[in-house]
Parts: structure tokens; sequence; C-alpha cells
């Protein structure tokens, strides 16, 4: 596998600025590393790093052109992506559900940007790491526990993993460990989900382009435009609705479920 | 699928079983061959058995949902969202079985 990462030359070039300072600094703190080839800094963290300075020119750009009579077509992509975000958001979790929009849209933004790198030439795709994708998968599972414990309080969130509404309560002895594990597997899941998914998309262009480097990868890096939008779109998703299950405040009268603020039930899906 | 596909691939099948029976060597370098053998082709059957089934149960919902919204029109956007977290949540189960044999293939773990 380590034969198939061909070098990038903004990796060189990166390593080359950065590499020497970045290696000095992580000795000082007690850290050794196998620099290969005189790569410090990996593919992934350096596409990563390209993303953010990306995305902050962009919106530098866009922020200083902002105008509400004659909005630029930038602005306009990045308002409709934000608006249905904010929208999808409102669905599931209720009024206060746009507070979250920060994190999640940024998140969204992220992924897609990073599903779509892959698809261009002399880069890569960090999200076809699993370190990027866990990392993400990660801060989303702190964020939603974090936002359950403020919204319940700590009783309540713990409550809440205990018994189902209107459950008698000694099913916790059986709800406890499941509730436990389907949580433990949200992380699984949405990392690998992501990471599976990109890393299969390149392995399979890489497959065909060695056999018929011609015209023929070009159906698969199509499909790869589709799916790196659906999966940036699925991991909002999920997200929302993990963070809907852990910010929802539990209404005792199960018939009046529709009418609750909370939107839709949420699935019992890991 | 006649009598003698299915006697075919029994035989097929007990003779991979009981290859290493019939294997020359028994040091441990004919041991990590037969291991990484058997590590592809389970890569293989194990991707193909995970789409197919999971084609199945998405060809299934697909449907229903088809019918739903034919039925229905209006409720089309809520049929919508249920059936792209259907699939998606079935299509990952395929994406788990991708990895393994990801790993099966090109790591080959167990075979020293």
């Amino acid at each position: 596998m380590e034969k198939l990462e061909h070098p990038l030359w903004i990796v060189d070039v990166i390593n080359a600025v950065l590499g020497p300072p970045v290696k000095a600094a992580l000795e000082a703190l007690g850290f050794h590393i196998k620099a290969e080839h005189g790569i410090v800094i990996p593919n992934y963290l350096v596409m990563v790093m390209l993303i953010v300075a990306v995305l902050t020119v962009l919106s530098l750009i866009i922020r200083s052109r902002l105008s509400v009579e004659n909005p630029g077509k930038l602005q306009i992509v990045f308002e409709d992506g934000l608006t249905a975000v904010g929208n999808l958001l409102e669905e599931w979790i209720g009024p206060k559900g746009r507070s979250f929009l920060p994190l999640i849209a940024t998140f969204g933004i992220f992924i897609l940007f990073g599903n779509y790198m892959g698809l261009v030439p002399g880069l890569m795709a960090p999200t076809s790491n699993i370190n990027v994708t866990l990392g993400c998968a990660i801060t989303t599972w702190v964020y939603y526990h974090f936002h359950g414990i403020r919204a319940q309080g700590i009783v309540g969130y713990v409550k809440h993993f205990w018994a189902p509404p209107g459950a008698p309560w000694w099913i916790g002895f059986l709800y406890f460990p499941i509730e436990l594990v389907s949580h433990a597997a949200r992380v699984m899941s949405l990392s690998l989900r992501l990471f599976g998914n990109i890393f299969g998309e390149e392995m399979v262009i890489l497959i065909l382009f060695t056999l018929i480097p011609f015209l023929v990868p070009l159906p698969m890096m199509f499909l790869g435009l589709i799916t790196g939008a659906l999966q940036a779109f699925i991991f909002v998703l999920l997200s929302t609705i993990y963070l809907q299950g852990a910010v929802a405040v539990e209404h005792h009268e199960d018939e009046h479920a529709h009418d609750a603020p909370s939107g839709r039930q949420a699935p019992a899906a890991a | 699928m006649s009598k003698r596909f299915v006697l075919t691939f029994v035989l097929v099948l007990a003779g991979g079983m009981f290859a290493p029976v019939f294997a020359q060597g028994t040091g441990a370098e004919s041991i990590n061959l037969e291991i990484a053998k058997w590590s592809i082709i389970t890569a293989g059957f194990a991707l193909g058995i995970a789409a197919g089934l999971a084609a199945l149960g998405q060809g299934k919902a697909v449907s229903a949902a088809a019918e739903a919204i034919a039925r229905n029109p209006g409720a089309a956007g809520d049929v919508r969202g249920a059936l792209i977290l259907g699939l998606v949540l079935i299509e990952s189960l395929v994406i788990y079985v991708l990895l393994i044999s990801f790993l099966l293939f090109f790591f080959k773990p167990f075979s020293g």
C-alpha cells in the first residue's frame, strides 16, 4: 500500500519549508518521528492545511464583498448552502437547532472540499485517511454529548441512557449496555463510512487507471462527484440526528409526539 | 442450477478445505502462503456476498419509497429523507466489509 502513495509536489514543498522547524519542535517535546525521504508532515495534514487556507481566503473574499442589493455568485452559493444546512437543523432539532449551525456546517464544507480534492490532479483527498475522518467523528461525538449534558443536565442525560420514556425502570439493565455500545459504535460508523467510501473510490480509480489509463476511469470519477457530495451531506445529516437525540427534551405523552417541537422522531440507528 | 453445479461447487469447496492436508511442506512458509491465498479468496467472496445482499435490501427500500411517493406525492420530501437515511445505513455495512476486504487483500494479516 505504501508504494501506491505517490509523492505530491505540494507536500514536498511544504516539507522543505516547514519540515525542519516542525521536526525540531516535536523533538523538543519528546516525540521522535521517522522521516522517510524528508517527509515530516504527512500528505493528509498538508491537504487539511490547504483546505483551511483555501476556505479562509474564500470566506474573507466573500465577507469583503457582502452586499444585500447586489450579491455575487459566490455569495449566493454559500448562502444557499448554509441555508440548506440551517433548515435541516431546524427541521430535525426544532427552533433552537440553528445554534448548532457553525460546527455542523463547517464539517459539511470541510468534508465536501476534502472529498473533491481527490479529483484534482496533484492533490489527494484527506478524507481517504482514517485519521482525518476519525478526528471529525470524535469531535462530533464529544460535541453532541456536551450539548446533551448542557440541555438536560448531567443527571437527566444519564437517565436518558437508562430507559426510554414510558418504559419501566428495570428495562435499564437491558437498555443501558445496548445504549453504551450504540453510542460507542457511532464514532466507528461515522468515521469508517466516510473513510471507506472515499478510500474505496480512490482505489477503484487507481486500479482502473493502472489497467487502462485513458478515459476508462472517467465514469468512476463522475461517480466520485456524486459520492463526495452525498457523503458530506450524510455526515451532516447523521451529526444532526445524533444532536437531536442528545438535545431533545423528552415528552412523556407519546400520543402528542407529533406536536413536539423536536420535529421528526429519530430512528433507532447506530 | 443443476445437480452437477451443486456437486462441483461442493467438490471445489471441499478441495479448498482439505488443500492444506495435501500441501507438501509443513513449514511456516507454506502455512503463510496458504493463509495469504485464503485471505484473497475470503476478501472477494465477502465483498460479493455483502454487496449482493445489501443490493437486495436497498432495492426493497427504494421500491417501497417509490410506491409511497406514487401514492402520496405530497409526502415526497419526507419519504426521500427517510429513504436516504435508510440507504446510508444499509450501505455502511457494505463499506465495513469493503474495508475488511481491503485489509485482507492488501495487508494479509495473520500471514506472518
